[in-house]
């Protein structure tokens, strides 16, 4: 499904801030498979999003999505396949506008837009359904400015904006990170409801190592721009805390624990 | 006095269709256009000369409003191609249009004289004031441009134009050119600054190089003082899109009567300019002073319900 090979990117080359943020990154993800990524700060997680969402251009190296070749296509064209949701709350919508002009707009993701009316009666109804689906009673005032809502409602509702038009590949960088823990909660149950239901190709940074290992089928581990540990199936289910930090040390040298990660 | 009163209105709405203009950059894109003193005046003389060339003066209203939005893909040229902020493109394109403008007239005003325009055509053909006359055509164009604004912004590129405005990021995420909108904005914008420009020089029968100097001011003046009026007005609902577009015509209508009394009361009009800016700094002082204020007050109620505590004393909020 999402092919990278030999991807770098370096941020200010040349300069006293140079950073190497991706050193020839390789990865491959099969269809349906839900990878987390786990790493320290600077590890490239985000980078290694960004690069594949085409938010930066990619210094070396290609990107395949299913099939073809998006190493230099501008970030709007790269939409058409990718369900972004962000780790900032009110990254992800605009919150002048309404919540069904919001999911509107995330469901032309990838089309050309037009003159037609931007929110027809029909889609006024699929969304009550899709808002309904969510638990969280926005359905009973879809007209309300995304701006109104709380964090994890907003978190939710790009969650959903993400998934409306069924991506090729779920981009999830850190995007509960900034929600209190039981709404990080609710929002992950409702990523792996929406994962499992459409079995979407998903890629999800986290800095939960619990989250890393209890989600999905893969996990990866990043570490100054390179996957230095790469697991899947029934050996990364019989993962624990321990063995990450373990691995990490191992691998890397040094200890990956920042208190974030310790603390959560 | 009434007839200064009357004069100010129609001059108010056929400014306000500017103010439309700038409400596109300033409130839905969120960029402080500056190209609207050059465009406005290049709205005037295009009309001006096209007049006195025998144009057919709806028509050459017409001429000046694609030349205006031709100013503001150059700026939008500027901004999205070449990422030079949006003031300064503003500001490059304004200060080449003066010299364009006068090329155009190949004088610094234009006279129309006895020449037709689509006011005395109203006014001959309806027996009306000149002032009445005025206000009625202005108030027609008027609401066909707020009608075709709603449903322009409702339309789905308009959604994404508003977008832009607010998120970037997502916008580009969900798939959209954001250099595309911007363009859109800023040429649409500038269109309606042209053909307000085009308006006021057939109401006042001449073109004049300087005569766009400033509006920028008067166009944040009016949005801020139809804001204001919005959030007095029982029953006016700011939050609805067609009232915004509405508060802004209003504002301006508002803005010259205010300064056709402070006129009358013997003030030089020179000097309106700077009482034009210091309206403006006004109207953005005082949400920021309010806002203030109301925590300040809501901190000292809130702490006069608290039960007292040994040995502290409450000192003024934040």
């Amino acid at each position: 499904m999402l092919t990278l090979s030999h991807v770098s990117k370096t941020f200010n080359a040349g300069t006293i801030n140079e950073k190497r943020a991706l050193v020839d990154c390789n990865l491959h993800l099969a269809p349906g498979d839900f990878v987390t990524i786990i790493g320290g700060n600077g590890a490239g997680k985000s980078t290694l999003m960004n690069m594949v969402a085409g938010v930066y251009p990619i210094d070396a190296g290609t990107i395949t999505l299913d099939g073809k070749n998006i190493s230099r296509l501008s970030e709007p064209a790269r939409a058409k396949y990718l369900g972004r949701v962000f780790q900032d709350p009110m990254m992800g919508t605009a919150a002048d506008m309404q919540i069904i002009e919001n999911l509107a707009m995330a469901k032309r993701r990838g089309r050309a837009r037009t003159l037609a009316w931007g929110v027809t009666r029909a889609e006024k109804e699929e969304y009550a359904d899709r808002l309904r689906e969510l638990g969280l009673g926005l359905e009973k005032r879809p007209t309300a400015k995304v701006g109104l809502l709380s964090g994890g409602q907003r978190q939710a509702l790009t969650l959903l904006m993400a998934t409306l038009t069924e991506p090729k590949l779920l981009l999830l960088d850190e995007h509960t990170a900034a929600l209190d823990p039981k709404t990080a909660a609710k929002v992950l149950d409702l990523t792996e409801k929406i994962v499992a239901e459409k079995n979407l190709t998903t890629l999800m940074v986290t800095h939960n190592m619990n989250d890393a290992i209890r989600m999905g089928n893969r996990l990866i581990m990043m570490h100054e721009g390179r996957i230095i540990y790469d697991v899947r199936g029934d050996e990364k289910r019989s993962l624990t805390v321990k063995d990450l930090l373990q691995k990490f040390e191992e691998v890397s040298g040094g200890e990956l624990a920042n208190d974030r990660m310790l603390l959560s | 006095m009434g007839l200064a009163l009357l004069g100010a209105v129609s001059q108010g709405i056929l400014w306000g269709i500017m103010v439309l203009g700038v409400f596109i950059t300033y409130k839905l894109l969120d960029i402080a256009d500056l190209t609207v003193d050059g465009s406005f005046a290049l709205g005037g003389c295009v009309c001006a000369v096209m007049v006195v060339g025998g144009m057919d003066p709806l028509l050459a209203i017409v001429v000046a409003m694609v030349a205006g939005m031709v100013a503001g893909a150059v700026t939008g040229f500027l901004h999205t191609v070449f990422e030079i902020p949006a003031i300064l493109a503003g500001i490059l394109t304004q200060i080449g249009l003066w010299s364009i403008n006068l090329r155009i007239m190949g004088k610094s005003n234009t006279p129309l004289l006895k020449n037709e325009t689509i006011f005395s055509s109203v006014t001959d053909a309806t027996g009306l004031s000149t002032n009445v006359g005025a206000i009625i055509v202005g108030v027609v164009i008027a609401v066909v441009i707020i009608v075709a604004l709603y449903w322009f912004f409702g339309t789905e590129i308009g959604s994404a134009c508003r977008a832009t405005g607010n998120n970037e990021a997502m916008v580009r995420a969900l798939g959209v050119n954001t250099k595309i909108t911007k363009m859109i904005a800023l040429t649409l914008s500038n269109g309606l600054v042209g053909l307000s420009g085009a308006l006021i020089c057939e109401s006042q029968k001449y073109a004049d190089i300087g005569m766009g100097t400033g509006a920028i001011v008067i166009g944040l003046a009016a949005i801020v003082i139809g804001e204001v009026l919005w959030r007095v007005l029982p029953g006016a609902k700011l939050h609805a899109f067609g009232g915004r577009l509405t508060s802004a015509v209003v504002g301006s209508i508002v803005y010259f009567l205010i300064r056709a009394i402070v006129l009358q009361m013997g003030m030089d009009a020179n000097d309106m300019k700077l009482l034009s800016a210091i309206i403006v700094a006004l109207a953005l002082c005082v949400p920021v002073v309010w806002e203030k204020y109301q925590l300040r007050r809501a901190y000292a109620r809130a702490s006069r319900e608290l039960p007292e505590t040994e040995g502290a004393t409450t000192e003024g909020g934040r």
